[in-house]
């Protein structure tokens, strides 16, 4: 039995993010202002001025379930950071709850600091398990906004209601803070919180609005084609329901 | 040696991918058990990867302790709680009097303060919306943030017809679901970034 559907979807995403790829390595992409992006490239530049630390909470995304995406939004991003950062004395800290994430964390500091040839940069003290269940992760990020002279905040990734705490740390360090996640209640509360908030989908475009490379510029071309024809789809379907057809 | 390796781990965690998902979409033998067998794999490499993930918590309360960084005493009582705690689990098993004690005595209690440290930290965090971005997005959320609250309130006490729960509940619902939609839209290329190599938070990118 095969699921045509799901894998036609599936197909012509993949198709539509090669030929993008393949596109943007000739014509980068022209992307919209996202103020929460553009306060992000102006925290990694003063960082590595000031000698501070960026500090980037990947929350507790299980990779092996749905939330795992974001995690691996967090993960891109914290790649490019790293890179970004490899000149500066204070390297970023990464903070994951999920121990799975915490270990490709570390792997992506390195990979990072071996692309920017300084991989004696790296410490795997850097790459940490802050905790596992929701509030000892809190609780085990909160200090670092205030132990480890940070000048800004990113979070990004899957959290629950303890994202207040973590974003109520950094606030209270006047920390910048560059915040999103894939949970609707987090979504609230960085609403409330963040200077910039960001919404939904801008999570995702992380990688794109740091320079990550062709395939980050494709992936949101991808997703606003993507995006019409889910559009198009809930409009037909309410004309046919309307008219009842189905 | 290390380009092979790096070659290696690309090559099998995307024929790893691949398999997996063909495994969802294609129920012809032997997808569907390649996929379990996969599957299982996984759950194991997860579970030695918590072992990993408290060493390396250890490793940097330690660090702090060593260089005496701020913070290294309550490092020193974590790495001291966790050796007897895990040692004393380990020993006598979770269904001790005392191991359960320490679960319900210590650990929920902390979490139900951060929980009710929570509250305040949300009320907080609305005040200061407004101080930090007056716009009108700022105070339709601040609205209906209160709105709900007194109807989360009220609604037990004065009756108030379905159809208007229902008709309030359309716009929430809406708006939810836009957002999963597009947060869908973001996993699915980011899941497939990661399947063609483009992204490889596994190393050597």
């Amino acid at each position: 039995m095969i699921d045509w559907i799901g894998l036609g979807l599936l197909a012509l995403a993949a198709f539509l993010l090669l030929l993008f790829i393949f596109l943007r390595r000739k014509t980068p992409a022209v992307v919209r202002r996202i103020e929460a992006y553009e306060r992000l490239n102006r925290a990694v530049g003063l960082a590595v001025e000031k000698g501070t630390r960026l500090h980037i909470s990947l929350g507790r995304g299980n990779l092996f379930t749905a939330r795992g995406g974001s995690a691996l939004a967090g993960l891109a991003l914290l790649r490019r950071i790293v890179e970004r950062t490899s000149v500066s004395d204070r390297p970023p800290i990464a903070t994951s709850g999920d121990p799975t994430l915490a270990i490709l964390s570390q792997d992506t500091m390195l990979s990072g600091y071996r692309a920017a040839g300084a991989e004696e940069q790296y410490r795997f003290t850097t790459g940490r398990l802050t905790g596992l269940a929701p509030f000892s992760y809190a609780a085990g990020t909160m200090p670092i906004a205030h132990d480890e002279n940070v000048s800004a905040s990113v979070v990004m990734g899957d959290l629950g209601a303890e994202a207040a705490l973590v974003a109520e740390s950094a606030d209270r360090e006047d920390n910048s803070l560059i915040a999103a996640s894939d949970n609707l209640s987090a979504q609230a509360i960085f609403y409330a919180s963040a200077q910039d908030p960001l919404i939904g989908e801008e999570l995702f475009a992380g990688g794109a609005y740091t320079g990550a490379g062709p395939s980050h510029d494709a992936s949101l071309n991808v997703q606003d084609i993507l995006r019409w024809l889910v559009i198009v789809a809930i409009l037909a379907g309410s004309v046919l329901k309307l008219i009842g057809m189905i | 040696m290390r380009r092979i390796v790096s070659v290696f781990s690309a090559i099998f965690a995307i024929s790893a991918g691949i398999l997996v998902l063909l495994g969802y979409f294609v129920r012809i033998d032997p997808l569907p058990q390649v996929r379990d067998l996969l599957i299982d794999w996984t759950v194991i490499i997860a579970g030695a990867a918590v072992f990993v993930g408290i060493l390396n918590l250890i490793m940097v309360h330690m660090e702090k302790i060593r260089t005496r960084q701020k913070g290294a005493g309550y490092g020193a009582l974590l790495v001291i709680s966790l050796f007897f705690t895990a040692v004393y689990g380990v020993v006598f098993g979770p269904e001790d009097p005392l191991m359960r004690l320490s679960v319900d005595a210590v650990i929920i209690p902390v979490e139900g303060t951060l929980m009710a440290l929570l509250a305040v930290t949300l009320i907080y965090a609305s005040i200061r919306l407004l101080r930090r971005r007056v716009d009108i997005a700022s105070v339709i959320f601040l609205a209906v943030a209160l709105a709900f609250l007194i109807a989360v309130v009220l609604i037990p006490i004065i009756p108030v017809s379905n159809s208007f729960l229902q008709f309030l509940a359309m716009f929430s619902r809406g708006g939810a679901r836009g957002l999963l939609i597009g947060i869908a839209l973001g996993t699915l290329l980011t899941g497939l970034r990661v399947l063609f190599g483009a992204d490889r938070p596994y190393g050597g990118n």
